[in-house]
């Protein structure tokens, strides 16, 4: 079983976090589990995924990208046609149900590219919960739509002008808040990084992908895909995705990262491609650092990409050999979106156009009928101010 | 053996209480760094904390973060901090623990760590976002050559808990005053002397020194009666900063330091 119960995924995970959190760790734990066996627990999550959120989401078959790339048959898992736009919300209203069951009433979140700061504000407000947005001043500054649909949803979102004032600072300082109000507050992680038992809960909340991907593509195709393909974070649409099908050999798994300007101009956010094995925020992971063991400034056009670290399942499945990681650039990326708002009238998020990006260069190694999954893990609304001077 | 458990004896003896500043090592040069060691001896400092700083130091607030961005932007690496410490060992003896957060040891490699640190002169080592349940590894090898891992406790800390990081711990305990990161508060928790003497009791022979929103000569005196010793980091680093351009920086933060200690 993964995590083993220290969370660990062979060396990485584990819970790297100040003794002041420790205990509310081991609760976080116990309820989650609990939950997860709880009839109760699974029927309301599964009423809110359907009702309120929009799922089961479709597996759409993207018949003009997959001749314009001339090889394979590609499959888009539509995670951006979500309530909230984006993959996000299948945790967060997990990670909600499991605060209001620990009687945390006051909820604190991270945010880079808005996503997940949206998604929780808004399942804040369905449940009324108190809802604080940790979020860089140089994030807010380039998501200024979704710092207002925070804003609208009745969040508070707090600008973070340490450091580089991105995600990983505003990750700081969601974790320093929880540390200071660990006994009425709840703090709900966006991505499958940060101490046990987070890494695991998010997985498990966002596994929907992948369960539904397989079911889908078993009707549709009468056998399992060949690759699964996602975008690279913090890495939790890609886990998504990507756990259901683990025992499933011969499914291969392609994480796209993003390689910034360039993976050798060290302004890039590709961890697993180029990163050493490091701890930050709580677990041991890849992560992109200096020679003296500083983390590093990531870099990526697309602002959920941009974080030095990435979830410890990730690094473990490239240790041994389970999935491969690859990355592509800012311009790629836009190609990418580009490619996908022309010929199937789906403007992805600047995130998932880089599974997209990785798409055309993987076709001429596919066969004819290779069954290829992508999951567009978000819509790309969000981005168009930032991507209307580029393209 | 070990400084730091020689002054806990010694100390105890003498029915006195532990005087603990922290320095983040490098702020604001590595030099005055130096200077403020040997001057914090000579105002009466039991033992010195010396920060190695981190990029990302989550367990502290606003004013060692800045101090170790600093630091860090001067060139500060845990190289150049052994170097310091190991030349500051030919003029005192004075017990030093290393604060740091793990990704540095990891990044150093954990053995060489562990001998280098000892090396230079260091007594032990304390890691904020290391908890007793990681990296077993490390801390039974640091054990065995003799650099204390100081573990710690918070107020959230249950006693079973206590229990379990009390059989582990060496050197002494560090108690979290309150649920927080590090920095300045005007009052501290109402409950901490309740909960100190429970950490001490969990505790048994192993001295409990107290830190976090430590900043004046009452809250330091008014602590110290519940425990064997009490920290103080971010209002020493606050008065560095504002000493900077003092006719004399270290005579300003000495005077600091000893007023604070009473």
């Amino acid at each position: 079983m993964l995590p083993d119960k220290h969370g660990h995924f062979g060396i990485f995970g584990g819970k790297y976090m100040p003794e002041t959190l420790m205990g509310a760790l081991t609760e976080l734990e116990k309820v989650y589990r609990l939950a997860l066996r709880d009839k109760a627990f699974l029927k309301e999550l599964d009423h809110y995924l359907k009702n309120y959120a929009g799922r089961p989401t479709p597996l759409y078959f993207a018949d003009r990208l997959s001749r314009v790339l001339g090889r394979g048959r590609v499959y888009l898992k539509r995670e951006d046609l979500l309530h909230t736009g984006a993959h996000k919300i299948n945790n967060t209203l997990g990670q909600a149900l499991i605060a209001l069951r620990m009687n945390k009433k006051r909820i604190v979140a991270e945010t880079g590219a808005g996503q997940h700061g949206v998604a929780t504000a808004t399942v804040c407000a369905l449940l009324g919960l108190d809802c604080f947005v940790y979020m860089g001043s140089k994030d807010i500054e380039r998501q200024a739509l979704n710092v207002y649909r925070m804003k609208l949803l009745g969040a508070t979102v707090v600008p973070v002008t340490c450091g580089s004032q991105t995600l990983k600072d505003a990750m700081s300082e969601a974790i320093r808040d929880w540390v200071t109000n660990v006994k009425t507050t709840n703090y709900i992680l966006g991505s499958v990084g940060g101490p046990h038992p987070y890494p695991a809960m998010v997985r498990d909340f966002q596994s929907c992908i992948g369960k539904e991907a397989k079911r889908q593509a078993l009707s549709f195709e009468n056998k399992l895909p060949d690759y699964l393909m996602a975008c690279v974070g913090g890495g939790s649409n890609a886990i998504g995705l990507f756990y259901p099908f683990f025992a499933d050999k011969k499914v291969k798994f392609i994480g796209v990262e993003a390689a910034g300007e360039g993976l050798d101009t060290g302004h890039h956010s590709a961890t697993l491609v180029r990163g050493r094995t490091g701890v930050l925020h709580g677990s041991k992971s890849k992560l992109l650092q200096d020679e003296s063991g500083q983390v590093k400034i990531a870099h990526s056009i697309a602002p959920g990409l941009d974080y030095p670290g990435v979830g410890p399942e990730h690094a473990y499945y490239q240790a041994i050999g389970r999935a491969e990681y690859f990355a592509v650039s800012d311009k790629e990326a836009l190609d990418g979106f580009n490619l996908l708002s022309k010929v199937e009238g789906i403007i992805p998020a600047l995130e998932s156009a880089h599974a997209i990006a990785y798409l055309k260069k993987l076709a001429p190694r596919l066969k004819k009928n290779s069954v290829v999954i992508v999951c567009l893990s978000g819509r790309g609304d969000k981005d168009i101010n930032s991507v209307k001077d580029l393209l | 053996m070990n400084r730091i458990d020689s002054k806990f004896k010694e100390l105890r003896a003498a029915g006195k209480k532990a005087f603990m500043p922290f320095l983040t090592a490098g702020y604001p040069s590595l030099p005055m760094t130096g200077k403020l060691i040997l001057e914090f001896e000579k105002r009466g400092a039991d033992v010195i904390e010396l920060g190695i700083p981190f990029s990302d130091p989550i367990a502290d607030g606003p004013v060692i973060q800045q101090s170790s961005y600093e630091a860090i932007k001067n060139g500060t690496t845990l190289k150049k901090v052994f170097g310091l410490v190991r030349r500051l060992r030919e003029e005192t003896q004075i017990p030093l623990a290393a604060m740091t957060y793990f990704n540095l040891i990891l990044n150093y490699g954990p053995t060489r760590f562990i001998k280098d640190a000892l090396a230079a002169g260091f007594d032990g080592v304390i890691i904020p976002d290391l908890p007793p349940e990681e990296e077993g590894e490390f801390s039974k090898e640091a054990r065995k050559k003799g650099l204390k891992v100081i573990l710690f406790m918070a107020p959230t800390t249950s006693r079973e808990r206590a229990g379990f990081i009390a059989r582990r711990a060496e050197g002494f305990i560090y108690f979290v005053s309150l649920t927080g990161v590090t920095g300045a508060r005007r009052e501290l928790p109402r409950e901490l002397g309740f909960q100190l003497r429970a950490a001490k009791k969990a505790a048994g022979d192993i001295a409990v020194c107290a830190g976090f929103g430590v900043s004046t000569p009452q809250q330091v005196k008014a602590i110290s009666a519940f425990c064997d010793g009490v920290i103080v980091g971010s209002a020493i680093v606050k008065k560095i900063s504002e000493s900077i351009d003092a006719s004399d920086p270290v005579k300003a933060v000495g005077d600091f330091m000893a007023r604070l200690k009473g």
